[in-house]
């Protein structure tokens, strides 16, 4: 259905991947910890999918379009790209595959898989738009079973790579993750009320999206932070702040655009006492995270309940940034309303996820910087001013979780009100981790944690087998795993968290 | 930490004073970090109390005043005045008398002082009360709010001191508080029994889901922080889907709410029924004794001690690293479940969603200002405690936001942190009085970094 969003379960994001695991496994010892991990998930998935599956079937609603005639114009234009592109990139795979074979040295790079994967998938999106299908029903239990014997047939393939102590190929972890996605949905939609359950998928992505846009900016703004060494905690407070601002200084000023600029110069000033207190004074800056945070919620819940609430017209009124279509693209079916139907903070979004991927793995400046946050020492004996890099990445950081802030205030609901960035810095940080400290893994893991809190209220809606609280917990239980190494490697930055004096 | 056992130079009279304010930075943090191997303590090395080679000597006066006990004190001082000036920045009346301020100065004043008179009155002694029961009051409650805050930030403070940072106060109250709370309104007991039995449970809810960050940090390597975190949402969400099951729901109720625990598995109270203050506080006052032993007497307790100071050093030492973190995370989450048992077993009497408030939060504040001492935690627990009950009675009283006191509470903690930075704001930056009187050879930041890296081995 949507192999992005499983991505960071599964393979690693491109450009992130300086070990391949495929090759060193038969002189290293192989942990268990996958086998095991995906012989209790398979186990988990069979009793749920297949044993506690019913005979109803799951409906799966795909978006009528607004304009027939613009939008299948568009399905076909993206149909026959798709095709191009998915031939052509399978075809690069294919070969450089076969040479790295040949040779036993190439190896195929890491964005070449994924972005053929991601590239078929829009070609089936776009076949369905073609094919003006405007609903997919499926059997529960038929899909539930086919999905349940697949896990288990990847599990134990993985137990028995172990055993022969070769590491399971990246792709087992995918499929996994994709086809126990599938086979989730197909089931906890199956169990919903009525006889022919069936919710939105369009719907269901579109607001997963919307739903991560404050999670990623703060994970980049994380990303930026711990790449230069320095621990981001306080992420929720310059969302916090970035809200705050944004709706005061909207309604003040009269224009939304200004609000924006001020939620960017209120998370920098968040950040401004974070690098100043943690750089400058070398205080732990986990502390510094923490404190910030209830410092931030304090000020801007006492501001609110004083200023705010006694002039809320003239203070807490912001307006809100209108969603901008781009012409065309936006008529593509299911994919159009989700990328290119966005407020302007949606479109940042999307470039800030680009220019800081770029601009950390491709440029000169992202060397440094992930230079000083692996080992300082020797990035200050190359010349490279460790504490001002650190400095000016963390105010950057701060600028970007601002304006992520300014999504509560200026895009979803259009006042202030305490707290209401509610935890989500903290569930932004758990996305830096789970994506593996990558601009690109924190994006999937966002959309990720996005989708399964839009889930949550769906199935809540439909009624559903899963108590709600459950999906809740959802993110919070991944990232555990993902901390926890069992869903892949994920390691820090090795000087996060430790200030670096000149000696 | 290490203080105890620093290899003293015996042929140098005085320890080398270094001379620039970022000179004792460097030395203070060199000594943190062990040399930039690891991240700096919670509590910058030179608060923790003790000897610090190189700050050592000058005269006792100076040393207070430079000293660990001033910059708290100031520290407080200054969060107190910078909230003052936020809240009469804010009110509108403050505005309003400033105007004929050169007229009558004193309405002025009274309206800035008004909240915080209002926040003594509703903490510690209201003088407005009509007999002394209403007269006392207000320092009652404050004992009973910082019941749980004191053991709740015992819990933070033991952590930190093996080096963890314990930020699941939150989770571990919410456990504890529902095994106690399960205990005590499913089982039908004797009294003594009945109680005794719902703080074993709160002890071993708070200890199985601390210990479970202590064996994913020891195991797997897991940073606790990121831990910790998530599973104060996962015990949170458990907590309010769990109230929503027959087994925890109230009979008859449609809201998230547990039955009323039994009378016999309640604190009882200790100044009658017109109080709230509950035999909870004893048991925090022996919590305090009982860490202070562990920290100070018991071989555990040393373990732990030089855990957070070294582990490399520790693991060198013989000491089983994974066992003494598992252990003092187990031990820390216990302490936190008692929280959780001071609020279902002694202030509120039930158990619900908000069971945990934000004491898990306040917890980790109370214990960076206590210094993760276990008497300096329970006094900062009294001090967020005052706080607490006396922004309720400001807020009834004078309008002002109870929110102010988390402002408050969070500049005390971010001056604590930063001493240089109090002592930057009060010019009492001890090396500008005094230069360098150390023999040759000293002064020179590298021996300095030596001895320091000698002593946290």
């Amino acid at each position: 259905m949507s192999t992005t969003t499983t991505q960071p379960g599964g393979g690693t994001p491109a450009g992130n991947a300086p070990a391949s695991p495929g090759k060193t496994g038969a002189t290293e010892l192989v942990s268990w910890k996958a086998g095991i991990g995906l012989s209790l998930l398979a186990i988990l998935g069979t009793v749920l999918f297949g044993f506690m599956s019913n005979s109803k079937s799951a409906g799966f609603g795909i978006a009528e379009a607004a304009n027939e005639a613009a939008s299948s114009v568009a399905a076909l234009v993206t149909f026959v790209l798709a095709l191009l592109l998915s031939v052509g990139l399978g075809y690069l795979w294919f070969v450089r595959r076969r040479s790295g074979l040949a040779s036993g040295s190439g190896t195929v790079p890491g964005w070449l898989p994924a972005s053929t994967v991601a590239a078929v998938v829009v070609l089936g999106l776009a076949a369905l738009g073609v094919a003006k299908v405007s609903k997919i029903t499926l059997p529960s239990a038929a899909i539930g079973w086919i999905a349940a014997v697949i896990l288990l047939g990847l599990a134990g393939y993985t137990v028995y790579l172990t055993q022969a102590k070769k590491s399971a190929p990246r792709w087992v972890g995918g499929t996994f993750a994709a086809v126990f996605l599938i086979g989730f949905m197909v089931w906890i939609v199956a169990g919903g009320n009525g006889d022919e359950p069936s919710i939105s998928l369009a719907g269901l992505i579109a607001g997963s999206v919307t739903l991560a846009v404050p999670l990623v900016f703060g994970s980049l703004s994380g990303v930026l932070c711990e790449r230069v060494g320095v621990v981001n905690i306080a992420i929720e407070g310059q969302l916090l702040l970035g809200a705050f601002s944004a709706a005061v200084v909207a309604t003040v000023t009269h224009n939304v655009y200004a609000g924006l600029v001020a939620a960017a110069v209120a998370g920098t000033l968040v950040s401004l006492v974070l690098a100043v207190v943690s750089i400058k004074y070398l205080v732990n800056q986990i502390i510094v995270g923490v404190v910030l945070n209830v410092l931030i919620s304090g000020l801007t819940s006492f501001l609110f309940s004083t200023l705010l609430t006694a002039d809320p017209d003239g203070l807490n009124k912001p307006g809100r940034l209108p969603p901008v279509d781009i012409p065309f693209l936006s008529d593509i079916p299911i994919i159009g309303p989700i990328l290119f139907h966005q407020s302007l903070v949606g479109y940042l979004m999307y470039i800030a996820v680009i220019v800081v991927y770029l601009g950390l793995f491709h440029t000169k400046w992202g060397l440094r910087v992930r230079a000083v946050g692996e080992h300082p020492q020797a990035a200050d004996t190359v010349g490279i001013n460790v504490n001002r890099t650190r400095f000016w990445n963390v105010l950057m950081g701060g600028a970007i979780a601002g304006i992520g802030g300014s999504f509560f205030t200026l895009v979803s609901v259009d006042a202030f009100s305490k707290d209401m960035s509610g935890g989500r810095g903290y569930i932004a940080l758990a996305a830096l981790i789970f994506g593996r400290w990558n601009p690109i893994g924190a994006f999937l893991a966002a959309l990720l944690f996005g989708f399964a809190d839009n889930l949550q209220s769906v199935i809540t809606i439909i009624g559903s087998p899963v108590p709600s609280q459950f999906m809740a917990m959802l993110p919070y239980a991944l990232t555990v795993f993902a901390v926890a190494g069992l869903v892949g490697r994920s390691r820090p930055p090795a000087a996060s968290g430790i200030p670096y004096v000149k000696g | 930490m290490s203080e105890s056992n620093t290899p003293r130079q015996e042929n140098e009279v005085e320890p080398e004073r270094p001379e620039t304010l970022d000179d004792e930075v460097v030395l203070d943090v060199a000594l943190d970090t062990a040399d930039g191997a690891m991240a700096p303590s919670v509590i910058p090395a030179t608060s923790q109390g003790g000897q610090i080679p190189h700050a050592a000597g000058g005269s006792v006066f100076r040393q207070i005043v430079t000293g660990n006990a001033m910059v708290s004190v100031l520290s407080v001082l200054l969060a107190i005045v910078l909230g003052g000036i936020l809240m009469a920045v804010t009110n509108p009346k403050v505005a309003e008398t400033a105007g004929y301020f050169f007229a009558q100065p004193g309405d002025m004043l009274t309206e800035v002082f008004r909240p915080y008179v209002a926040l003594v009155q509703g903490s510690i002694f209201n003088w407005a009360g009509a007999d002394a029961a209403a007269q006392l009051y207000p320092i009652t409650e404050t004992l009973t709010v910082s019941t749980p805050l004191i053991l709740a930030g015992l819990g933070v403070a033991l952590a930190f001191r093996a080096g963890l940072f314990n930020i699941g106060a939150q989770g571990q109250i919410i456990f504890g508080a529902l095994f106690g709370a399960y205990v005590g309104f499913t089982w039908h007991l004797p009294f003594l029994v009945h109680l005794l039995l719902v703080i074993v449970a709160g002890f071993v809810g708070g200890a199985v889901w601390g210990g479970v960050v202590g064996l994913l940090k020891a195991r797997t390597g897991a940073h606790e922080v990121i831990v910790t975190i998530m599973l104060n949402y996962i015990a949170n969400f458990l907590l309010l889907f769990l109230l929503t099951t027959p087994a925890f729901q109230r009979k008859g109720s449609t809201n998230p709410i547990s039955p009323f625990l039994d009378q016999s598995a309640l604190f009882p109270e200790l100044l009658g029924p017109q109080f709230r203050l509950h035999a909870g506080f004893l048991l925090a006052v022996l919590a305090t004794v009982f860490v202070w032993w562990l920290l100070k007497r018991s071989t555990l307790g040393f373990e732990f001690r030089a855990v957070g100071a070294n582990q490399s050093a520790a693991r060198t030492a013989g000491i089983n690293v994974p066992r003494a973190v598992i252990l003092v995370m187990a031990l820390a989450g216990a302490l936190a479940g008692l929280a959780g048992i001071a609020q279902v077993s002694g202030t509120e009497k039930y158990l619900s969603g908000g069971v945990a408030a934000s004491i898990g939060f306040d917890a980790i504040t109370v214990a960076l200002l206590g210094r993760s001492t276990p008497w300096g935690t329970f006094f900062a627990g009294l001090l967020f405690g005052a706080f607490r009950a006396g922004g309720v009675a400001m807020q009834a009283e004078t309008q002002t936001p109870i929110d102010i006191v988390l402002v408050i509470q969070s500049l005390i903690v971010l001056f604590i942190a930063a001493p240089p930075l109090v002592r930057a704001i009060f010019g009492l930056n001890p090396r500008k009085k005094k230069k360098a009187t150390g023999g040759p050879g000293s002064g020179s930041i590298p021996s300095g970094k030596l001895e320091s890296g000698a002593a946290t081995a």
